[in-house]
């Protein structure tokens, strides 16, 4: 055996040493998973996704964590890719050996990772919109090991048409970009209109990363619709309102998804957000909120604790990621990791109060809110201002 | 609210279009210059413009500099950042085939993109548009005064590329290397700094393209890639290694993603214009102007 080799040798034990050590003293954590779009075009998304998580599990653990075990929290970055957002799921559950996984950011990528969950027997909350996460349309139930925090897409859209039921609006315009948020907006924006008495004059579209609008828009334009209803996310939901108003559009509504739900949205549109409409959830307007209402105490504790630990506003999107791991840390308070006691207990959890709502989960709601779990506010001085 | 007629909206459609295509030909002059003198496509061609859009942000937004100052000051950057990727990554190459360097240059705009999202974090960015916000009215086309730059910037760029290519001793060294390398080794010409100098006049363009773009557009760490696949499908619409032809190229990206958007049926913009690039390479490989570039030139 040659110098080298030994060396090699030596070092090997020495790994060898330290991992069966590790093994003996280390105290059985819980662990649990999260997929997020860190980086790439949806890192908007992952990014406060990931903080809002380990901050949460940091709280956790600082307190004493679980009856005296910590949380262990194992983070991928899926970079927006559907093909890695696979893989890191396919680690965490064959290698990590998470008792729960938290994510995917998006819808799409949510979509790909379903089957692993359902055939690993291991929970997933996800952090993404689309209600085709917890609606299985084979058997018209959700499926059972998936739940997801966010608000469906459709309970957006039924807040914005009944906000234009208000407002006299019946003819209108929607865009939206080519992305699983979009399509899956633009889905249920078609499929509602007709019941609430909505016509659809234009449905035009754009790619994430397009760089002007102003095409799209002064086709809508010359169709002379009382809204234009727009669903995207980054940077090109702002692009698309400095084009509205540049084309002196501004008697055309201009309503955003809740997408749009961060200020800094309204600073990069530089003054173009004025008298925009949009549904938000009620962790995105805490300080506006009533002190009466349900969510006004937890809200204003995760601003406070967001805000002074990243000094950068917050968002729905780490408000989802907040709600996905309380209720994980929830489930393993009550139940421990036992992965279908978990699933058990979140399917039956009533009354929990979150970022985003007040969750009823049941056996065929496994997203337990409703629409009400949006309200309606409109950009008013560059901030946000409930409509009454 | 006023009616609008479809010439009005076909004129706007124009107007978009030649704005973005400008962009699209501002990148693939980018790709040309390299191209003639290396053989090497530069894929980190995208990034310059990212770093120019931010670059520009820090420099005139956060600390304050003057428009003037800040524009000269970011391209002088972006160009010490492009000779930095031929002395760093391009020339230190072992064996140069041009495949191994276009590798080189994959990796090269990784590490731009990975370091932009370091040093700029994720969030896209803003920068005042040069002259204000306030649009031109045109009968009822709207002109948004930073598209005006754009193209102006563009047509800069090229009269000054084709005074420099045409009028200077440097300029000549440069087209000579592209014609014909161990030729203009011969007479004296020293080709790798001709190299150099491609890198450093692709970077400062791509820069003038992002600080015009980011006013209309945002910048943000991740854009690079996405412009440099339509500047390079410029390029090759138009004829890789034609200046004409990368003008032409990408003008006619802007004007078929714009009208096809506006149109047809939106979803389908990018499919469009890549239709028309297969189109093009089936009918005429070459590119539109590419056989005479290949004729006036090139290698047995």
């Amino acid at each position: 055996m040659n110098r080298f080799g030994r060396y090699l040798a030596m070092l090997l034990l020495v790994c060898v040493v330290v991992l069966v050590w590790g093994l003996g003293t280390a105290p059985a954590d819980y662990k649990v998973g999260a997929i997020f779009s860190v980086t790439g075009p949806a890192s908007f998304l992952g990014d406060p996704e990931k903080k809002t998580a380990e901050m949460v599990v940091a709280q956790v653990n600082a307190a004493g964590g679980i009856d005296g075990k910590k949380i262990q929290l194992i983070v991928y970055d899926d970079e927006g890719d559907a093909t890695k957002a696979n893989l890191y799921a396919r680690r965490l559950l064959t290698q990590d050996r998470v008792t729960a996984v938290i994510g995917p950011s998006q819808s799409g990528l949510t979509m790909a990772i379903i089957p692993l969950f359902e055939q690993f027997k291991t929970p997933l909350i996800s952090c993404a919109a689309s209600h085709k996460i917890v609606y299985n349309e084979k058997t018209g139930k959700p499926y059972h090991w998936v739940f997801k925090t966010p608000q469906s897409d459709s309970m957006a859209v039924e807040a914005i048409y009944a906000q234009m039921g208000k407002m006299g609006i019946q003819r209108i315009a929607i865009m939206s970009v080519t992305s699983g948020y979009g399509a899956s907006g633009r889905e249920e924006l078609l499929r509602i209109a007709p019941e609430y008495g909505i016509e659809i004059v234009a449905d035009e579209k754009y790619d994430p990363r397009d760089t002007d609008m102003t095409a799209q828009l002064t086709k809508i334009r010359a169709l002379a619709p009382q809204a234009i209803v727009n669903w995207s996310i980054g940077p090109t939901q702002v692009i698309v309102l400095r084009n509205w108003r540049e084309l002196g559009m501004e008697k055309i509504a201009f309503f955003q998804s809740h997408g749009f739900g961060s200020r800094q949205n309204i600073q990069l549109a530089a003054g173009a957000a004025e008298g925009v409409y949009l549904p938000l959830g009620a962790g995105n307007i805490a300080e506006i909120l009533p002190d009466d209402h349900p969510q006004k105490e937890v809200t204003m504790t995760y601003l406070a604790e967001y805000t002074a630990k990243f000094n950068e506003p917050v968002s729905a999107f780490g408000g989802y990621s907040w709600d996905a791991m309380h209720l994980v840390i929830d489930a393993l308070r009550a139940v421990g990791d036992d992965k279908a006691k978990i699933r058990d207990h979140i399917e039956n959890r009533k009354n929990f109060v979150g970022q985003q709502g007040v969750y009823n989960f049941s056996a065929d709601d496994h997203n337990g809110l409703t629409k009400d779990a949006f309200l309606m506010v409109v950009v008013k001085d560059g901030d946000w201002t409930l409509v009454e | 609210m006023e009616s609008f007629t479809l010439t009005q909206q076909l004129l706007q459609f124009m107007v978009t279009g030649l704005t973005i295509g400008s962009i699209y030909a501002m990148v693939a002059i980018g790709f040309n210059i390299i191209y003639n003198v290396t053989e090497v496509l530069n894929l980190a061609q995208g990034e310059f413009v990212m770093l120019g859009g931010l670059i520009m942000v820090s420099l005139h937004v956060a600390l304050g500099l003057p428009l003037v100052a800040a524009f000269a000051a970011t391209v002088a950057t972006v160009t010490v950042v492009g000779m930095l990727l031929d002395r760093l990554a391009i020339r230190p190459v072992r064996q140069p085939t041009v495949m191994s360097l276009i590798i080189a240059t994959v990796a090269a705009s990784m590490i731009f993109k990975g370091l932009a999202m370091l040093i700029w974090g994720k969030n896209p960015y803003d920068l005042p548009a040069f002259s204000g916000r306030e649009p031109i009215l045109l009968g009822g086309l709207v002109i948004q005064s930073q598209y005006l730059w754009v193209i102006g910037f563009m047509v800069l760029v090229t009269v000054l590329l084709a005074l420099f290519f045409n009028r200077t001793i440097l300029g000549k060294a440069m087209r000579a290397c592209s014609d014909n390398g161990a030729a203009a080794r011969l007479v004296g010409i020293n080709t790798q700094q001709m190299v150099l100098l491609a890198f450093a006049v692709s970077a400062a363009i791509g820069a003038v393209a992002g600080i015009t773009l980011t006013p209309i557009a945002l910048m943000d760490y991740d854009r690079g890639a996405m412009l440099a696949i339509k500047g390079f499908a410029a390029a090759i619409l138009g004829g890789l290694g034609s200046f004409p032809g990368a003008i032409l190229g990408g003008i006619i990206l802007g004007l078929i993603e714009s009208y096809g958007a506006g149109l047809l049926l939106s979803g389908y913009k990018d499919a469009y214009a890549l239709i028309v690039l297969l189109l093009v390479l089936f009918l005429r490989p070459s590119g539109i102007l590419g056989g005479m570039a290949a004729a006036r030139s090139k290698r047995v």
